[in-house]
């Protein structure tokens, strides 16, 4: 059994802030795949919970009248990789999906609490980096959207105050229009592990040239980050050769790993540059030869 | 252990197999304990505890999950299936079938899990084209110490054939 104190669960979101209001050290409980697994090995802080597990008014993937594109905090893995939006307008959230665990680990993990347990090697996070996702946090005083670069605090720490619920990411249209982008995970094993580091970019193109470029890693620093040197010297390059090279020496002045049990720094600082040299070759791929056409041609 | 509920304890309606059922749980339990302890059905193993080896894999709503991080009080309103459902009059399903026929059993303790997220992969992908390493990712969440996969492998390929 999980070793609870206390178990509500919330009907609304509404409900869910009075109810996190109340009950002032108590947490949301979403997919429960960090939460209970905690709760497993008897650490403590997870004992009083308030679930808002399954709650249908957050759990949808769409688009606003204005082109924005909102996904609920509540939107499982396995929903991000089969929504067809998604697919079509942002198929780097997908890439990033199809990266978590298992099978049963995507159908019950959400993307919501992916971001907000704070951990650096969540894989959706470089992708929302990369996007300027802008989180919709509902609290007691209303709604507030806080860009996802100043929603991480530092390791395990996000700007979630008593009574916050993460309701959605919100992805405007000059933020993923007209872009092209690649999540590339590298991790010992194949599946069920935890990225060693991921590493997402986001570009556009126009007349043989970066137009726009984004790059972000997980596993690269104490939280997840962006890379502004790298995205500065990219900017306005012709695509050729000369660029990859340019990426892989300038990224290691933006990144700050450090050495785990599961990699030395030295060797992610190797993966950092392959990564970032692979991720941005495939969304360039997928820029010049658009859904329908083969991949892994070169370019 | 307090909240909205009855000491610690909800009512929650769901199907099990196919068999309707109101039943009075803790809610601190997982639904692996309430499968196990509760309703007597031990064809579910534990192996982790902690989401790793998927050998406590269930259907919920036909969606396959690690029953061991799955909340009991979850269930409520929904259909589960696991493995003690899946033979029908005394037959095995075409999914089990192909296990026994291919030899992808050994010890058996992952063979319940591994059941369920075959049949959870087969009924997503009938009459698709499927490769080799979709099957194995398809699978990535359960893990057999005895086989090596290989066997499973072909059995799921051979459950995929209409
Ligand atoms: C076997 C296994 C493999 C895994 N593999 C990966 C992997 O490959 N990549 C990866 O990134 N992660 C992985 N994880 C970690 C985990 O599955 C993910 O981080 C998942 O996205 C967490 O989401 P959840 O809904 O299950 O979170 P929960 O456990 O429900 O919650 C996590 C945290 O977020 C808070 N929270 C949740 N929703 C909200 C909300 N709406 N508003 C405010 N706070 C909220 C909770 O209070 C809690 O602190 C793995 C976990 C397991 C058990
Ligand atoms: S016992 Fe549930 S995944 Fe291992
Ligand atoms: S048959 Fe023994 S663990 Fe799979």
């Amino acid at each position: 059994m999980f070793d609870l104190q206390t178990y509500h669960k919330a009907g609304s979101v509404e409900e869910a802030i009075a109810l996190l209001a109340a009950n002032p050290d108590s947490r949301l409980l979403a997919g429960g795949t960090d939460i209970l697994i905690k709760l497993r090995h008897g650490k403590s802080g997870f004992a009083e919970l308030i679930d808002i597990h399954g709650l249908a008014e957050l759990r949808s993937i769409r688009k606003d009248a204005e082109e924005n594109i909102l996904i609920g905090s509540g939107t499982t893995f396995t929903d991000i990789i089969e929504s067809k939006l998604l697919q079509r307008s942002i198929p780097m959230l997908c890439d990033a999906a199809q990266s978590v665990g298992g099978p049963q680990i995507r159908n019950m993990a959400t993307i919501g609490g992916n971001i907000c347990n704070g951990v650096t090697s969540a894989d959706s996070a470089p992708g929302l980096f990369g996007l300027n996702a802008l989180l919709q946090i509902h609290g007691p005083d209303g709604l507030r959207e806080v860009p996802v670069a100043e929603f991480y605090l530092g390791p395990g720490k996000v700007d979630l105050r008593r009574g916050d619920v993460l309701v959605a990411f919100k992805i405007t249209p000059e933020n993923y229009a007209g872009s092209f982008g690649y999540y590339y995970k590298y991790a010992m094993r194949d599946a069920m592990d935890i990225a060693t580091i991921g590493c997402a970019v986001s570009l556009k193109t126009a007349a043989s040239k970066v137009s726009d470029y984004r790059i972000a890693f997980g596993v690269a620093g104490p939280t997840p980050i962006r890379c502004p040197k790298t995205e500065q010297a990219v900017l306005g390059r012709e695509l050729s050769a000369e660029l990859f090279d340019c990426i892989a020496e300038v990224v290691i002045g933006d990144v700050n790993p450090r050495t785990s049990w599961r990699a030395a720094k030295d060797f992610r600082l190797n993966i950092i540059q392959e990564l970032a040299k692979r991720a941005t070759h495939k969304a360039l791929q997928r820029a010049l030869h658009p859904a329908g056409q083969k991949e892994g041609e070169t370019i | 252990m307090t909240g909205q509920n009855d000491n610690g304890f909800t009512r929650i309606q769901c199907t099990v197999n196919g068999v309707p059922r109101s039943l009075f749980i803790d809610v601190r339990k997982s639904l692996l304990e309430l499968l196990r302890q509760d309703l007597g059905l031990t064809g579910t193993k534990e192996g982790c505890g902690v989401g790793e080896c998927g050998a406590c894999s269930v259907l919920v709503d036909e969606v396959l999950v690690d029953s061991c991080i799955y909340l009991a009080v979850w269930v409520d309103g929904k259909a589960i299936r696991t493995v003690e459902g899946e033979a029908r009059d005394g037959r095995l399903s075409p999914v089990q079938q192909a296990y026994v026929e291919e030899g992808a059993v050994q010890c058996g303790f992952c063979t319940p899990g591994f059941i369920m997220a075959s049949t959870s992969f087969v009924e997503k992908h009938q009459g698709q084209e499927v490769s080799a390493d979709q099957i194995r990712k398809g699978h990535a969440g359960n893990l057999c110490r005895c086989t090596g996969y290989q066997n499973i492998l072909k059995a799921v390929e051979k459950s995929l054939k209409p």
